[in-house]
């Protein structure tokens, strides 16, 4: 049995708009164990970076975390003090970005920066410390660790920024990587690299990772289970055969329809037509209703429940509910 | 690197020249050498008086061209002079400019150097607590006393400090100047404050802009998420960034140190090279003047190429290519 | 013609051409919303700047009253504001009845709020009057180098070539040298006089904006509508007066408005030096200083040439950085 590494539920962060503060991340419920790989998937705009960052608690202001509970190897963030805050980030939990170049501080060694990692959370000399961030740039696959511990960020590719942001990522043996986007702003021939880094790392170590992409195809590739957001919310959860395979939830379908390699040669592409709503002007009743081909009576007037489905999978959805119903 | 001074040093010399051909139109075409015996001797001398005058000082070659002999000008006297460093003497009382510029460094410097050292220290220190609080009443409070202090002229603060400071409270006293270590810092103390305070408002709003943009950036996130509190992270990360901008600006200041200042010397009756120049105007001695203002061009070129020196060592981004 | 004559023309067509400016540009969304959030930011310091406009104008509108025979002094509408003949024979304190010195009793006893100077000029007119030197320090030559500064800044960095080293060669010897030694040099040679004054101040000034205006339009130069542009056959002059110059208008107003008070005080320093121009708080300030040394003290005269100075200073820095804030281009991208 697998200990449960990150339980979160009813979370809710909001940020201040025209209209007052809007919900950009609206009762979101997760779960994920050890070893297990969850991708919350969604289009930009939808919250699930916000909600990467709430999970430590890294939420820039004015953005607020207004309700919900957090819970991570057992210990309940929200309401952590600060010092131990500081001990669970980088320890319980340690979180990977888009932008490598732009996430490094370029002006000090990439080793300096791992050993800072390593030194913020174990009582080690500074040669012991230099010492296992050389086998951690081994680790995640960065040629010859010694000399580059001694590089600045700059002088490394995108892929070795990436390499070395998950090492700082890794120095305080985290039980969960939170990975934000990790290869998006990276060739697709180092993205594959990064992924399989990913997966070698939560099998030797039992990590537990959140992958947040846009990309299904990363999906694919990475994760054990799946959730779909939109507009804030959660709209489909489930494990990655089942969403990727047989998804009930319309958004989901659309996905999935619109990639292109799935289309035959010579069709029309498949598209979700209208555009994502901006946080604060979401749609009255289900967010989804003004683009949805399946949208019927209540979807503009109430918001939909959770659907429970087969095997864990859940939709929330009135069209899908009225069909489990009959 | 070493191309990269070459064509500094090739730029410093072109504008060299340049400064020197404008001080030569300024000061022998604009102003002619009649105008400026004229005010030397009086308005109403005769011709006769301004001719000699001007032998006397070396204003009576032809300006630019000398048909007699080619390269007998004032124009071609005017630039060996400068870049030989033979400065003469000055129109008001004929006294070698050289050497009384080079006393005058001595007491200028006296005061630049701690003004520049306490004002470094104290901008850093507390721009570095305020952009700290920033969004916080410290913050506001800090930018609001910024712009007050910023919008009161120098001259204000002198007198200012003069009469509560000096007369009041009687704990300076209000001018004068003193060789002799242990009481030339009772003369000092009053100027260092008034450029202190002068200084510190639009020094607080420059170096708080530069630590909090610093402190939006990415890798501060990526430091947060490591688990480094807040002061670490403006101490150490904030901090290092910062200090390459900032590093720029106080490199320039230093050549500065050694042109002391127009306004404080004069109140304070430090006799550095800020006095000297304002006795030279106050005297309408062009020649001085014209020195002056060259070795101060000088000063900056020396610290463009300095700041620009600096800059490249200091980040390693530009360091290591 | 008289001069007073030329300065009421001037006036004239400021007001006209300030009018006409602010007609054209009334439909423009962009500046209407920057107005409006600066109103909103800054409504007391806009106040004041529109208070010591407002005294500056009246005091720059004089006339000769026809009656009377000799030769008559043009008055102008500030002036007029306050009682004919309002000036004492020497020191008084604020709203006294008597002289400061000798309590001789006063013309106007108790009419002077501010006292008066040692040759019993009315302390609150002059200071009153002070804004006319300030603003004609600060805006009109602004109005002169900004652009100057434009015109060699844009032609350099959009024609390039020998105009563009000329140019960088002009800015970077004039900026080699100190700017307030060379104001005093500028004013030395070419006579102390305000139009010299604010000559001497242009020259000196438009330096930093012209490197500024290059530099941006070196960007602007690149950018995908001017060389579509370009490549359609838009004549040079069109592209840079229809392209590069609005897109360097909010670079002007915050360069205007923040190099206003550094020229203010500016010939504050000058005053100091006997350079400055006459009537201007830098002299008041200069010739109050030994004041505070008399015994009982003069405090009155400096009190308010500071205040006064102070004044316009922090209003226009207040406005200027909110200016700044509302023109920042990332916001203005964010806004269009």
């Amino acid at each position: 049995m697998s200990e449960r590494v990150l339980e979160v539920d009813g979370l809710v962060v909001t940020f201040p708009g025209d209209t007052g503060r809007t919900a950009v991340v609206d009762h979101v419920d997760l779960t994920l164990d050890a070893g297990e790989a969850l991708a919350l998937v969604g289009e930009s705009g939808c919250g699930k970076s916000m909600t990467a960052l709430s999970l430590l608690r890294l939420v820039p202001k004015p953005g607020r975390i207004e309700a919900g509970r957090i819970q991570i190897a057992g210990q309940d963030v929200l309401a952590l003090p600060i010092p131990a805050l500081r001990s669970l980030r980088g320890r319980g939990a340690a979180m990977v970005f888009q932008e490598p170049m732009t996430s490094l501080n370029p002006v000090v060694t990439v080793g300096a920066q791992v050993v800072e990692a390593i030194r913020l959370h174990e009582r080690v000399t500074a040669d012991a410390a230099r010492r296992r961030a050389g086998e951690l740039f081994a680790r995640v696959g960065i040629p010859d660790p010694e000399a580059r511990l001694d590089a600045y960020a700059h002088q490394l590719s995108g892929g070795m920024k990436q390499r070395a942001m998950i090492a700082i990522a890794l120095a305080a043996k985290p039980k969960l990587l939170i990975a934000d986007e990790p290869t998006t702003a990276l060739d697709v021939t180092i993205q594959a690299q990064i992924l399989d880094l990913l997966r070698d790392l939560r099998r030797d170590s039992g990590m537990a990772l959140l992958l947040i992409t846009h990309d299904l195809g990363i999906v694919n590739e990475v994760a054990d289970r799946v959730a779909v957001m939109y507009a804030g919310q959660l709209v489909e959860t489930g494990s990655r055969e089942l969403v990727l395979g047989a998804a009930r939830h319309p958004y989901t379908q659309g996905l999935l329809r619109s990639i292109p390699a799935l289309a035959p040669r010579g069709a029309r592409l498949s598209e979700i037509p209208g555009s994502v709503p901006s946080a604060g002007a979401w749609p009255s009743g289900c967010r989804f209703h003004p683009r949805c081909p399946r949208a019927f009576e209540p979807c503009p007037r109430i918001d939909p429940g959770w659907t429970e489905l087969r095997a864990g999978q859940r939709a929330r959805c009135h069209a899908v509910a009225k069909e489990e119903a009959s | 690197m070493l191309a990269y001074l070459v064509r500094r040093l090739a730029w410093a010399v072109v504008t060299v020249l340049g400064v020197l051909l404008f001080l030569f139109v300024l000061f022998f075409m604009l102003a002619t050498p009649d105008d400026i015996a004229r005010k030397a001797v009086g308005e109403k001398a005769p011709q006769a008086v301004l001719d000699q005058w001007k032998a006397n000082h070396g204003y009576d070659k032809p300006r630019v061209w000398n048909p007699e002999s080619p390269g007998d000008t004032m124009l071609v006297e005017h630039f060996r002079r400068m870049l030989t460093f033979d400065f003469g003497n000055s129109d008001a009382d004929d006294t070698p400019i050289g050497a009384r510029l080079w006393s005058g460094a001595g007491p200028s410097l006296a005061f630049t150097v701690p003004l520049f050292v306490s004002g470094l220290v104290l901008g850093i220190s507390l721009s570095l607590f305020i952009a700290f609080f920033r969004e916080t009443y410290i913050d506001r409070a800090g930018t609001v006393i910024a712009v007050l202090a910023m919008s009161v002229s120098t001259l204000l603060y002198i007198v200012g400090v003069q009469f509560v400071l000096g007369k009041l409270l009687r704990w300076f006293p209000i001018s004068g100047f003193d060789s002799s270590p242990e009481v030339m810092i009772r003369f000092l103390a009053l100027p260092v404050i008034v450029g202190l305070m002068s200084g510190i408002g639009g020094d607080l709003r420059f170096y708080r802009t530069v630590f909090v943009e610093e402190s939006s950036r990415d890798y501060v996130r990526t430091a947060r998420a490591k688990g480094c509190s807040e002061g670490r992270i403006m101490g150490r990360h904030v901090l290092r960034n910062s200090l390459i901008p900032i590093l720029t600006g106080v490199v320039m200041q230093i050549p500065f140190l050694f042109a002391g200042s127009l306004l404080l010397e004069s109140f304070f009756g430090i006799p550095g090279l800020g006095s000297i120049t304002v006795d030279a105007i106050n005297a309408n001695d062009f020649a001085t003047l014209r020195v002056v203002v060259y070795i101060d061009s000088l000063l900056f070129i020396v610290g463009m190429i300095a700041t620009d020196v600096s800059y490249t060592l200091a980040d390693p981004r530009v360091r290591l290519g | 013609m008289p001069l007073h004559v030329w300065v009421n023309a001037g006036v004239a067509l400021l007001v006209l051409g300030v009018t006409v400016a602010a007609w054209r540009i009334r439909h423009n969304t962009l500046w209407r919303e920057a107005g409006r959030e600066l109103w909103r930011r800054r409504p007391l310091a806009l106040t004041f700047v529109a208070l010591y406009s407002a005294f500056a104008l009246c005091d720059s509108i004089s006339w000769i009253d026809a009656e009377g025979m000799g030769v008559r002094e043009p008055r102008s509408l500030l002036v007029r504001a306050f009682p004919a003949d309002f000036q004492e024979a020497s020191y008084s304190a604020p709203l006294a009845d008597v002289e400061f010195y000798g309590a001789q009793p006063l013309k106007h006893p108790g009419a002077h709020w501010l006292g008066t100077d040692i040759l019993g000029r009315d302390v609150l007119l002059q200071a009153l009057r002070g804004a006319r030197v300030a603003l004609l320090v600060g805006g009109l030559t602004s109005l002169i180098a900004i652009p100057l500064a434009l015109l060699f800044g844009v032609a350099a960095g959009y024609r390039g070539g020998w105009l563009d080293d000329v140019v960088v060669f002009l800015i970077t010897v004039l900026f080699a040298m100190p700017g307030l030694l060379l104001l005093i040099a500028l004013i030395m040679a070419l006579g102390r006089g305000p139009v010299q004054v604010c000559i001497a101040l242009g020259v000196t000034g438009w330096v930093s904006f012209a490197r500024l205006a290059r530099g941006e339009t070196l960007k602007l130069r690149e950018l995908d509508y001017v060389q579509a542009a370009r490549a359609l056959g838009v004549s040079e002059l069109r592209i840079v007066v229809r392209h590069v110059v609005p897109n360097l208008m909010h670079l002007v107003v915050i360069t205007f408005v923040l190099t206003f008070s550094g020229l203010v005080l500016s010939e504050a320093v000058l005053s100091w030096l006997g350079l400055g121009i006459d009537g201007s708080w830098g002299q008041m300030i200069d010739r109050a200083r030994d004041e505070l040394s008399r015994d009982p003290i003069i405090w009155w005269n400096l009190t308010a040439a500071s205040a006064a100075l102070f004044g316009l200073i922090l209003a226009v820095n207040l406005v200027g950085d909110a200016v700044r804030d509302i023109l920042d281009p990332r916001t203005l991208r964010e806004r269009a």
